[in-house]
């Protein structure tokens, strides 16, 4: 068929299943937009910045657990989403990028808004194209979406020349993809199924470590079953947050830096733990050297460079998570292995009663404002947050009820990102509420997609924890830098509650729990997005805390 | 710490060095050489990295090379088992009789050819493993190097055992 290049790619995006595009025009990528014009399949939402794009395409692809596309103009449109690119590749979200660029001929040239995508986002996707042929869109595209939602997912960009957007030529959709390069193991070794089975059922303090993997795979179901069989707790990373209801009796929480006691003290007396979708960074295992050495360490990760990269296993099972643990439930009920209560599950109950969040107070603090939150929420609502304090609150005291509901910026840490991400996940889920936990500093990154939100009609709950600083740095220096607050007082500027109606959503500041709870009641049933202001006091601190470099044993509570 | 000789197969396309020298910038891995040629079939390449490092770090560097989607396939080579040489060029300042005499003489010793010959200097080209072509350097340095060119090494297994992709 004949076409130009950008319908090509419209119609490619389309066979994807595509339903939405966030992105930004500009000179690079205008004929694609003309091709967008009358799009009728194909919701593209304007966003205000490029980064926006990226952490709502993010957003939307952790909320759907698939791919989530975005779009920029070459040059600054798409430097701009390169923040959102790392973010994606860091938690391993599969985000298409699409980005203009200069024509053909111009390229090397230093031509207007020329930059070497490419060169730049090498590192940060995990494989990126330029197209040379406007025949190649169907297979590119294809290939793409393959790359980015398979194996380990994460972010894929396609740069378009100019000159590719414009030119016809006859186009076949009808490609079959075969990549020598990129054929990721999903089946585990049953051997290595067996191996594992052995060490779990001659365990006498069994855990399972659960993180970002499992919500890609969508492994929950696996997860509960094999936890419920073996009777291990469950503790998570921060990016496995909510894999498993953290009300049930096994859930124990987030390890790490600002991990919650109960699931730092359980992981260091552990005998073994399976480790499933984690790659035991830095922030979840502390001080590497002391982290669980006495464990014998079971590893399954569907990324073979994840095996000893940070620690040593003693077993690794290279597969899917679902799949993998599937295997291990089924050899276990092969040996017809099912563990009553032990003793250690009842040093857990008995550490998760004493860990137990106390109720409430009346006073207004962030701790209390996210508890607050809960019980307002319905189960299956959708928590995103910012970067910081406010996100290590979350982290310790939302209680996610419904798997996969959480979404928060791990790897890269990006203030800014709970925002539009939280947008993206909107769009995706338009009939859950959506609430954006926010710190005062972060919201103020990325707040200009209030416009987005008003004129899209994409309502959002913007919940901002605002201490008037930027918290988590001035928590560092009151902890370690001898309470010099260098640079980190934002002196309460701006009013966000004005703020917010300038951009006619809904802003209000509240000045007490129960107007809190008030206005949270009215927030998750209105239909434009709110604002909500909540001043907490300056010098609130996250706590639980491991110090930079200490073992998890080393928490000061 | 030691020495680890690794070929990889690529796809022999635009930007895939690129790629793959990235990721050792990235990762904080350190190339000795690196070499680049076409394969028979000429849509796939060979590289044959050599890297310095403990044998935790080569593990994941072969992993890492393996993540890279343009690249095909990874093997390690056992120096021991392996064919493994290197070409260099080196200009030798060769002003006197004696000089001429002597540099000719190391050349054939060590199997070089003589390419170029000029009235002050002449090319040899030496090809052998590393330490060879260090030692040849060795010996005619004080003659005067003009100018010093290597390959960095290409390297094969011994016997039928081959690193191909199957079609
Ligand atoms: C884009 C970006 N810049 C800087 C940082 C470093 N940083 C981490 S937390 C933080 C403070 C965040 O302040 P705020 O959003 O107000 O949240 P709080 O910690 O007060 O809850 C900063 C500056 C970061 N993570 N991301």
């Amino acid at each position: 068929m004949k076409m130009s290049g950008s319908r090509a790619l419209i119609e490619s995006l389309k066979k994807e299943g595509v339903k939405v595009i966030f992105g930004i025009p500009g000179g690079a990528i205008m004929p694609v937009y003309d091709v967008l014009y009358d799009e009728k399949e194909i919701r593209h939402i304007l966003m205000r910045h490029e980064q926006c794009a990226a952490h709502a395409a993010d957003g939307y692809a952790r909320a759907v657990r698939g791919p989530g596309v975005c779009m920029a103009t070459s040059g600054p449109g798409a430097t701009n989403l390169v923040t959102g690119i790392a973010n994606a590749y860091m938690d391993s979200s599969p985000v298409i990028a699409i980005t203009g660029q200069v024509a053909t001929h111009l390229i090397g040239r230093d031509a207007f808004q020329e930059t070497d995508i490419i060169g730049i986002t090498t590192p940060i996707t995990k494989y990126n194209y330029q197209v040379r042929r406007v025949e190649d869109i169907p297979r590119i595209v294809k290939e793409a979406f393959y790359i980015a939602s398979t194996g380990r997912p994460g972010p894929v960009l396609i740069d378009v020349p100019r000159d590719m957007q414009t030119s016809v030529a006859d186009v076949d959709f009808n490609v079959k993809i075969d990549i020598r390069g990129y054929k990721p193991n999903i089946e585990p070794h049953p051997l290595q199924v067996k191996k594992a089975v052995d060490i779990l059922v001659s365990s006498e303090r069994p855990i399972i470590l659960a993180g970002g993997g499992v919500h890609w795979s969508k492994a929950y179901g696996e997860l509960l079953t094999l936890a419920e069989l073996l009777m291990a707790p469950v503790a998570t990373t921060f990016m496995g947050k909510g894999v498993i209801p953290e009300n049930h009796p096994l859930a124990l929480g987030c390890i790490g830096m600002h991990g919650r006691i109960e699931a730092n003290k359980s992981i260091m007396a552990a005998d073994a733990i399976l480790a499933v979708g984690v790659r035991f960074s830095d922030r979840s295992t502390g001080k590497v050297d002391e982290f669980c050495h006495d464990a014998k360490i079971i590893h399954i990760d569907i990324d073979p460079s994840e095996i000893r990269k940070n620690v040593p296993v003693h077993l690794p099972i290279v597969a899917d998570a679902k799949i993998a643990l599937k295997a291990i439930i089924d050899e276990m009920i092969h040996r017809g292995f099912k563990r009553e209560k032990s003793e250690w599950i009842k040093r857990i109950e008995m550490l998760k009663k004493e860990c137990e969040d106390s109720e409430p107070s009346k006073e207004i603090t962030a701790v209390n404002a996210i508890k607050l939150l809960r019980k307002v929420l319905p189960e299956n609502a959708i928590v995103a947050t910012e970067v910081g304090q406010n996100q290590m609150w979350a982290s310790l005291h939302f209680r996610v009820l419904k798997t996969g509901t959480f979404i928060s910026s791990g790897g890269l840490g990006t203030m800014g990102f709970g925002f539009p991400a939280s947008l993206g996940a909107k769009v995706a889920m338009p009939d859950v509420p959506v609430v954006d936990i926010a710190g005062d500093g972060s919201f103020l990154m990325t707040e200009q997609d209030l416009a987005t939100s008003v004129v899209e009609d994409i309502p959002v709950i913007v919940m901002i924890l605002n201490n008037s600083s930027l918290g988590m740095v001035a928590q560092w220096q009151r902890f370690f830098f001898g309470r010099r607050y260098s640079h980190t007082d934002l002196k309460g500027v701006p009013d966000f509650a004005k703020l917010a109606e300038a951009f006619g959503a809904r802003g209000v500041r509240v000045n007490s729990l129960n107007e809190l709870e008030q206005v949270l009641r009215e927030a998750v049933k209105s239909d434009v997005t709110v604002v909500i202001d909540v001043p907490i006091p300056r010098e609130e601190d996250v706590l639980p805390i491991v110090p930079p470099g200490k073992s998890l044993k080393d928490m000061i509570c | 710490m030691g020495e680890y000789i690794l070929a990889a197969i690529v796809e022999h396309k635009p930007g895939v060095l690129h790629k793959v020298s990235n990721m050792f910038r990235k990762r904080n891995f350190n190339i000795e050489s690196i070499t680049v040629g076409a394969c028979e079939t000429g849509d796939i390449a060979r590289m044959t990295i050599t890297v310095q490092g403990d044998e935790a770090t080569v593990e994941q560097v072969v992993k890492q090379l393996q993540k890279l989607v343009d690249v095909i396939k990874v093997s390690r080579l056992e120096p021991s088992r392996s064919v493994v040489r290197e070409l260099a060029l080196v200009k030798v300042y060769t002003a006197d009789s004696k000089a001429k005499s002597d540099v000719v003489n190391y050349a054939t010793i060590f199997r070089g050819r003589i390419v170029d010959v000029s009235r002050d200097s002449m090319i040899i080209e030496i090809t052998g493993s590393p330490t060879k072509i260090d030692a040849f350097v060795e010996l005619v340095k004080s003659y005067g190097i003009k100018e010093f060119a290597r390959t960095g090494v290409v390297a094969m297994s011994r016997g039928l055992k081959s690193l191909k992709v199957e079609e």
